[in-house]
């Protein structure tokens, strides 16, 4: 291997996009499959410029369905595999990623989230938390990290490798065209510098040996003769993502003992939340907030555990209640009152969100 | 006369009896694959990736590494893997529909690409897994379950000539051939041009097999022959289509 893209600790000022191909390379991802869609576009045009430097390599296809299953098949040789993709191309990339779920294919993917089907709008949204959480006809068993900045975009795709190949659970960032596409400033970094090492990845076929007679070949199927057969791997398979659960859930909190008012948002939308709540706390309100940084798992516990605290919670989204939804489920029985400040397509500013909690704060009274 | 084994090395005994209907041409062209995979002595590195359809019956058919993917992307599933490690060989295996309808991008743009990989498609003109639906392959004329009148070409279009397709718009070092199970041995040759093909890194393999659907046809075993060697044949030639030295037939 050639010189390592990136030493120790770098300052840098850069798009998202530009941050996941940074990191894709500092967490030794050998091969990207892709096909082009606004606003992902530059992971791609990035990971093209550096690739060839450091020795990896990059397959554009005919559509994301074949990125999708690409990547599978990269991961199956044995690669640090990944695609990135946003809005229609997430719903093709639920078919191959239904058969990495079933056959715990350890595949990366990155969503840069746009608003609405065809071209709707290029920009930006929060409407795809379903797809990416419960896409394809599965269970839902990947691993969702949803990121706020570009430092966390970097963070986080270098973790969601290891994610993915320890848990072998297809693993997804959660982003968006404001992250995409927005100039911010992070640190880059040799995940080595840091202590991270890199998990290790492993071939499903093309082991040594001759199959059958050196060592069993792999049969890797997702077709099964009966019901219980199929019942059988599901349950091992929800068992294993029920167990890691715990170790994988990533959430943050503020100021949640005894709030009159819990925000709860994702992704960038929390930046706006957060803000508002220490606003808000400045001012002596008692807000505070709770972000999911995994929306699959979900860290159902600590959310209970904030809400129980919490006169009312309000759920903030880009959406039509998509996190809603996760909420409600993840708060069911308990009977704390949830309002909503729902904005599906468009970006959401502190100033909203502080408006809109002050009035509900007043009607309380 | 060079007498075979009777079964290949490269089968995997203990899913035999294969689980493909008698009189069904699955198994002869998986016999001629396992023959050449143990003459070419690739068995530890082949993967053999196959479609939906009837050929998922043949996910654990061979003692060499098999993945079954979803119904028409096992090309792009192929070429992933062989991208990430162009070491392994890999042949991609599937029915007319997932080659030619549902997965026909994929085998358009890997073959375009040049991709070095085999593509082994089984013509049986129709849809056997799903219970005998027309295949972008049914003959004109030909009744199945969707066309219960027979293959109205006005309405239901043309069948898709698939080597024609594939020779037309692959480069120089491509493999393409059309074989059938009535002739064996040519149909082997032929698998074993396009594997040796992609060894030599020359280019995209394809090879389209002729095959049988007595179950779908509805047809005993002399009409099921009859049905392949006479209006099969008349409507798909066999023969190489393209080979790297430009060779035809
Ligand atoms: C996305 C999707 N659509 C439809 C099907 C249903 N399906 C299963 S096999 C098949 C057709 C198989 O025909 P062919 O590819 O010619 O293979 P054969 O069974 O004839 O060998 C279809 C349509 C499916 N499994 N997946
Ligand atoms: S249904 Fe047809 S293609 Fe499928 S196994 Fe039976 S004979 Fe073969
Ligand atoms: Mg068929």
């Amino acid at each position: 291997m050639g010189e390592k893209p990136i030493k120790g600790e770098q300052k840098a000022f850069m798009t998202g996009n530009e941050a996941v191909a940074w990191a894709a390379l500092a967490a030794d991802a050998e091969i990207m499959y892709g096909y082009p869609i606004t606003p992902q576009n530059e992971v791609m045009q990035y990971w093209t410029r550096l690739a060839p430097k450091y020795d990896k390599r990059f397959l554009q296809t005919e559509d994301e369905l074949s990125a999708g299953f690409t990547t599978v098949g990269g991961v199956l040789a044995g690669r640090r595999a990944f695609t990135a993709t946003a809005g229609p191309g997430n719903v093709l990339m639920q078919e191959p990623m239904s058969m990495a779920e079933a056959m715990r294919i350890p595949t990366v993917v990155v969503i840069q989230q746009r608003g609405g089907p065809s071209t709707a709008t290029v920009i930006y949204s929060q409407q795809e938390v379903t797809l990416t959480c419960f896409g394809g006809n599965g269970e839902g068993l990947r691993i969702v990290y949803s990121t706020s900045s570009h430092q966390e975009l970097f963070d986080y795709t270098i973790k969601a490798f290891n994610t993915a190949w320890k848990y072998r659970f297809p693993t997804f960032v959660l982003a968006d065209g404001y992250q995409a596409k927005m100039r911010e400033s992070l640190v880059l970094y040799d995940p080595q510098a840091k202590g991270i090492e890199m998990v290790p990845t492993e071939s499903f076929v093309g082991k040594p040996g001759t199959p059958g007679e050196d060592r069993p070949p792999a049969h890797l199927r997702n077709t099964y003769n009966t019901e219980e057969e199929l019942f059988d791997v599901l349950s091992k398979n929800i068992r294993e993502f029920e167990e890691n659960a715990p170790e994988i859930t990533e959430y943050e909190e503020f100021n949640t003992d005894d709030a009159d008012l819990l925000l709860i948002a994702h992704g960038i939308v929390f930046r706006s939340a957060a803000m508002a709540a220490r606003e808000l706390a400045g001012e002596g309100q008692k807000v505070g907030y709770f972000r999911p940084i995994t929306l699959r798992p979900f860290p159902q516990e600590e959310l209970r555990q904030a809400a129980a605290k919490a006169k009312q919670v309000m759920v903030v989204e880009s959406a039509y209640g998509q996190l809603l939804k996760l909420v409600k489920e993840n708060l069911y029985g308990m009977e704390v009152p949830i309002k909503t400040h729902l904005r599906p397509g468009v970006g959401i500013t502190p100033e909203e969100i502080v408006a809109d909690t002050k009035k509900i704060l007043g009607e309380g009274e | 006369m060079e007498v075979l084994p009777k079964i290949p090395k490269s089968w995997n005994l203990e899913s035999k009896p294969h689980k493909f209907c008698p009189g069904c041409g699955h198994g002869l062209v998986l016999k001629a694959l396992g023959q050449v995979i143990d003459e070419l002595g690739i068995q530890d590195r082949v993967v053999f990736g196959c479609d939906i359809g009837c050929s998922l019956l043949a996910w654990d058919f061979f003692n060499v590494d098999s993945v079954q993917t979803h119904h028409g992307r096992t090309t792009p599933v192929m070429v992933g893997i062989k991208r990430a490690n162009p070491e392994l060989i890999v042949v991609a295996y599937m029915g007319d529909g997932g080659g030619y309808a549902i997965g026909s991008q994929h085998l358009v743009n890997a073959a375009t690409r040049d991709d070095k990989i085999t593509v082994l498609l089984v013509n049986n003109t129709i849809y056997a897994m799903t219970g005998g639906q027309m295949a972008p392959t049914t003959m004109p004329g030909q009744k199945t379950e969707t066309t219960p009148y027979g293959r109205d070409v006005g309405v239901a279009g043309y069948p898709m000539m698939g080597p024609e397709m594939v020779s037309a718009i692959t480069q120089e070092g491509a493999y393409v051939a059309r074989g059938s199970v009535a002739r064996f041995r040519k149909l082997k040759q032929y698998i074993k041009n396009a594997l040796q093909n992609q060894m030599d890194e020359r280019g995209f393999s394809f090879v389209e097999a002729l095959s049988t659907c007595p179950t779908n046809w509805r047809t005993n075993a002399e009409k099921t022959w009859a049905f392949l060697e006479e209006q099969m044949t008349d409507q798909y030639p066999p023969g190489e289509f393209k080979t790297p030295q430009g060779k035809e037939g």
